[in-house]
């Protein structure tokens, strides 16, 4: 018995170990390190009441097991109340430490939120500009846009280190979950809606993206190569891209939209105006209207009956494609206004800010001392008002 | 001209469905023939069909049904486990671009298939056939309220896990993933036959749930014997009350969330779909808000088999029954909080996801209570390592760092980076396996001399223990590792060897589980076939402390000739503490329902008319649905549905048996 409590506790410490190549536990950007010191303190806090309760499994098994009749016996005990109190409130105790450790880490680390810092003790300046990338999931692999550089690549994404990154995300057809491990958590990329993920890489070099969500048949293959570069490289990167063949406009997009599988990594030197927002209001064909012009339509109060003659066979998507055995014909809302009036009907999310990195005080209390060093718990620094809160992404 | 006919007749059922193309569909098909056709033909040279019928079939006599859950559940074990071996077999050699042994088409069903069978026909089937045997007897009952229905509801499940069973032969299962989300479900993105087969197996399947839980609740709510109130009920019991309301509150969720997918795969509606105003998320939250009850559908009576066992082989009262109540009661309402915390990834605001974050860390109170009472039942007491009592130590051990997990995963930015990961995978087993299936597990070693007068064999027993519970961390602790080392879920082909020597140990974990799995069958088998059993005469074989102890094991079909009197929560402690006498005389004629055919028929009648409703075979869903309503209008016709057992049969009956049973006074 000894001897497999020893195996057991070799096995646990190799487990212990190989957390040191463990991308989760070692990351490259600052959003995920933070991520990383969450998942460490939430472990240590429920360790404390899982040792003791694991420890007694162990003692009580032992000492009451039935041929030590030296033990005492008490078969009607069943019931003190010092122990109930204890038995509830210790849980309480954790749950509400761990509570506060949630509420305030979910917000800090809202993927919608601006980052506030960039690494521990370097708060982000006016100076840095984010850079923009609008991603979307197609079938099946990722497309990446950079509207500041009017450049897009498909299955590659290069950043600069140290400057904060602001992804929007979209799909084509189904649901994925863009999920870069070194970098930040993951975010779901879903058909006519808009998500946003703000991260950083600190550490220059190659990582894996991936669909976290399985999204059909060519899933395993859906992986692309995230790369973090210095200032210097990602403009010769950038360079480089503006020097390819290809560029991507409406009718490229809908080319490349089609299903493939295991796709090489793509350069485009330019992207058409309007592209991206095009995709997330499903208003890539031009004859379709844009949901973004069918909600202002909507909130006008609509177009009533006569809303139902404005339908048109789809063009592109073939009407007659996978439609319900007793469904119509696949119809889409035609579109009405010209893509560029509807694309401006398109609300502008109010942006979520960055937390202030002042130190929080709570009623005017002096900050505890174990707290004054934010470099170690950055995400315990406090912020003001929580401006925004339901974003669900519907554009 | 030909082809419109042979379209009318078939649907979209053709030659080209049949997967002959796979080898190992093909041989399996093959050994399935072969197996079935021998037991088929076995039956026949036993002239056991008409047993079968008369006795089990048709039975409305909640033990046996429960019986046949039990079976369900057990062969749908196999089965559910068989796909997970073959997932874990690609996983481990599908490395350095080797495509593995399985393509997308085939191991995407997997993933699926697997998730399905494993819930709603591995541990559906069997929570519900141990609440179907044990309520009655625990309560003092003589069957549940709806015998009819019971029997109906068992035939129902069975006919979900029989369609489920055809996708493998004919056509396909659904490459989804087991929730479908939609628009990946949906007609346009899955237009062929797997998505249907789940939406019509879930639905037939539903039926049964539901009303076995409308049943259960009844029974329990009205049908108790004289003096057990409500705090004097066995913990079992109200852990199966609060499971069924569960049941009862949310699978009408589940099947309206299905219906609505199915009109828009049938009729072309936008209920899911991307364009016209349809939601994915809102498909996303309905599911959920069924989903996750469900979870705790599951383990709850896995909890009252546990404090069950925990009091029996302490030889000890339960500790805190009160609490323990309570704690029961608390996790039934904030199941159905928490389902957000299934998509934190899915954007929503910060306020949403802590609220469900903690809402969800709070569920850990009650559950942590629990296992602190379970604790405190040992506590003094005298505990004796029978099988049982094994399982409940072993569950302890898995079922808290489980737990201790599902908490870390209910922290939203922690959840960004291990969602859809393996560490999640490794999570829902970690409870799953260390709740549900060992609670099962314990259950049927700690019930089965109940149900058929002997135990188990213990060697066996022990070996399918060891295996088991070693066999469950060597497969699931290398996923949680690579959960760590960010390797998500459903892959079927990985770039980094490095990860390879992970996936082989979680290999050989799945086949020390699957030795597991061989020695309980072989544990069934020496127990049922050998010859010197380890009769159970006295009906209490464990010195047990509830009611279903106080009968004789096997129980006479009418459990108990008297109705019992209760005053203390373990009335069969105090019974016997009391030395209450067995009577002898006094007897009267019992008032019994009668066996029906109609529960089967209309089950059968429900798997023709989804099978139709799958292949679009139009005629042949009027047909059986129209005859699903005759059906049921014969049956109110019949008013053959009850007997009596005449007074001498009972004294007959109540002879026989080896030890006098105590009843009220």
């Amino acid at each position: 018995m000894s001897r497999l409590t020893k195996l057991f506790a070799v096995f646990c410490l190799s487990i212990v170990l190989s957390g040191c190549n463990a991308v989760v536990m070692a990351p490259a950007g600052d959003v995920a390190m933070q991520q990383r010191d969450l998942i460490l303190i939430s472990t240590f806090l429920m360790l404390l009441i899982i040792v003791p309760v694991l420890t007694l499994v162990v003692v009580f098994t032992r000492k009451y097991r039935a041929t030590n009749k030296e033990a005492r016996y008490e078969p009607d005990w069943d019931h003190s109340t010092h122990l109930e109190l204890v038995i509830w409130a210790a849980p309480l105790a954790i749950i509400i430490c761990l509570g506060a450790v949630t509420w305030v880490s979910t917000h800090l680390l809202d993927p919608y939120r601006e980052l506030g810092r960039i690494a521990p003790g370097q708060p982000v300046t006016p100076d840095m500009e984010p850079l923009q990338v609008e991603v979307t999931a197609l079938d099946w692999k990722w497309m990446f846009i950079y509207p500041q550089y009017n450049i897009a690549t498909v299955n590659e994404l290069v950043a600069p280190v140290n400057r904060p990154i602001s992804f929007k995300l979209t799909s084509s057809t189904v649901m994925n979950s863009f999920y870069i491990p070194a970098l930040a958590g993951q975010i779901y990329a879903m058909p006519g809606m808009q998500t946003q993920l703000h991260a950083v890489v600190n550490q220059p070099g190659e990582y894996r993206g991936i669909s976290a969500a399985y999204s059909g048949h060519g899933f395993s293959g859906m992986h692309f190569k995230f790369r973090g570069v210095d200032d210097a490289a990602f403009e010769q990167w950038v360079t480089k891209v503006r020097q390819a063949p290809d560029t991507l406009d409406r009718a490229r997009y809908l080319e490349l939209e089609k299903r493939s599988e295991n796709v090489a990594p793509m350069h485009f030197a330019s992207v058409e105006r309007g592209l991206y927002t095009a995709i997330v209001n499903m208003c890539v064909e031009r004859d379709k209207m844009c949901m973004s012009e069918m909600m202002a339509i909507d909130a006008r109060g609509g177009l009533g009956l006569a809303g139902i003659g404005n339908m048109a066979p789809a063009l592109y998507g073939g009407g007659e494609r996978n439609r319900a055995v007793f469904g119509p014909q696949k119809t889409y809302v035609a579109a009405i206004c010209t893509v560029d009036e509807a694309i401006a009907m398109t609300a502008k999310l109010p942006a979520i800010g960055a937390p202030n990195a002042a130190p929080f005080i709570g009623a005017g209390l002096r900050q505890p001392s174990m707290l004054q060093a934010a470099g170690a718990t950055g995400w315990l620094t406090g912020h003001e008002h929580f401006n925004q809160t339901a974003h669900a992404a519907i554009l | 001209m030909s082809s419109d006919i042979w379209t009318f007749i078939f649907g979209r059922l053709s030659w080209d469905v049949i997967p002959y193309y796979d080898p190992i569909l093909v041989g399996t098909f093959a050994v399935v023939l072969v197996v079935g056709l021998g037991i088929v033909a076995l039956l026949f040279k036993h002239k056991l069909w008409g047993y079968l019928w008369h006795e089990w079939f048709t039975s409305v006599d909640h033990k046996k049904v429960g019986i046949m859950y039990m079976v369900l559940g057990l062969v749908m074990l196999v089965r559910g486990f068989a796909d997970a071996l073959m997932m874990r077999l690609q996983q481990a050699i599908a490395f350095n671009g080797s495509e593995g042994y399985l393509n997308a088409h085939h191991y995407d069903q997997l993933f699926s298939v697997h998730g399905v069978i494993m819930i709603f026909f591995v541990a559906m089937p069997l929570i519900t056939g141990f609440m179907n045997y044990i309520v009655p007897l625990q309560i003092g009952a003589r069957d549940v309220s709806f015998p009819f229905l019971n029997n109906f509801s068992f035939w129902m499940t069975a006919g979900g896990a029989v369609l489920v069973m055809l996708s493998l032969f004919v056509g396909e299962f659904a490459q989804t993933g087991w929730l479908a989300f939609p628009p990946l479900s949906g007609i346009e993105n899955s237009p062929a036959s797997g998505v249907d087969y789940y939406i019509w197996a879930l639905q037939i399947a539903g039926v049964g749930t539901t009303l076995s839980g409308v049943n259960l609740i009844a029974t329990i709510i009205k049908m108790r014997a004289p003096g057990m109130t409500m705090m004097k009920m066995p913990v079992f019991t109200w852990t199966a009350l609060c499971t069924n309301v569960l049941v009862v509150a949310s699978f009408p969720i589940l099947t309206a969330v299905l219906t609505l997918l199915a009109l828009d795969r049938y009729v072309g509606t936008n209920f899911f779909t991307n364009d016209l105003g349809g939601s994915p998320m809102m498909y996303v939250n309905l599911i959920w808000i069924w989903g996750h009850p469900e979870v705790y559908i599951l383990i709850l009576p896995c909890f009252g088999i546990f404090s069950e066992v925990a009091s029996t082989f302490s030889s000890k009262r339960l500790f805190g029954y009160t609490s323990m109540v309570y704690a029961t009661i608390v996790i039934t309402i904030l199941s159905y909080l928490v389902w957000l915390h299934h998509f934190f990834t899915m954007g929503s605001g910060a306020s949403v996801n802590a609220f469900f974050g903690i809402t969800t860390m709070i569920i850990s109170i009650p559950t942590g209570a629990k296992v602190f009472n379970w604790l405190f039942t040992m506590y003094k007491g005298r505990i004796r390592f029978e099988l049982p009592m094994m399982w409940l130590i072993a569950f302890m051990f898995t079922f808290t760092i489980g737990g201790m997990t599902g908490v870390l995963l209910a922290v939203p930015p922690a959840d960004f980076v291990l969602h859809n990961s393996l560490f999640l995978v490794a999570h829902f087993h970690n409870v799953i396996i260390g709740g549900v299936l060992f609670g099962i597990f314990a259950g049927i070693n700690y019930w089965w001399p109940k149900a058929f007068g002997y135990k188990l064999n213990e060697f066996w027993g022990k070996i399918s223990f060891w295996c088991w519970v070693i066999g469950f961390w060597v497969a699931f602790a290398p996923l949680y590792v690579l959960g760590l080392m960010g390797v998500t879920r459903r892959l079927r082909t990985f770039d980094d060897p490095s990860l390879q020597i992970w996936f082989i140990i979680a290999g050989l974990g799945a086949l020390i589980i699957a030795a597991g799995v061989a020695a309980m069958a072989i544990q069934f088998a020496v127990s049922i076939l050998g010859k010197n059993k380890d009769w159970d005469t006295t009906g209490d074989p464990w010195d047990g402390r509830t009611l279903e102890w106080a009968t004789s094991s096997p129980p006479p079909q009418y459990n108990f000739a008297f109705t019992p009197i209760i005053y203390d929560n373990d009335a069969w402690a105090d019974m016997k503490k009391r030395n209450a006498q067995h009577p002898t005389q006094g007897f009267r004629d019992i008032h019994m329902p009668r066996n029906t055919w109609a529960g089967i028929v209309l089950a059968g009648l429900s798997v023709v008319l989804g099978f139709a409703l799958i292949w679009y075979m139009w005629w042949l869903a009027v047909l059986s649905l129209a005859g699903i309503v005759v059906v049921s209008i014969m049956h109110t016709f019949n008013y053959d549905r009850d007997y009596f057992i005449p007074a001498e049969a009972v004294v007959a009956l109540e002879s026989k048996r080896h030890k006098p049973v105590p009843a009220g006074e």
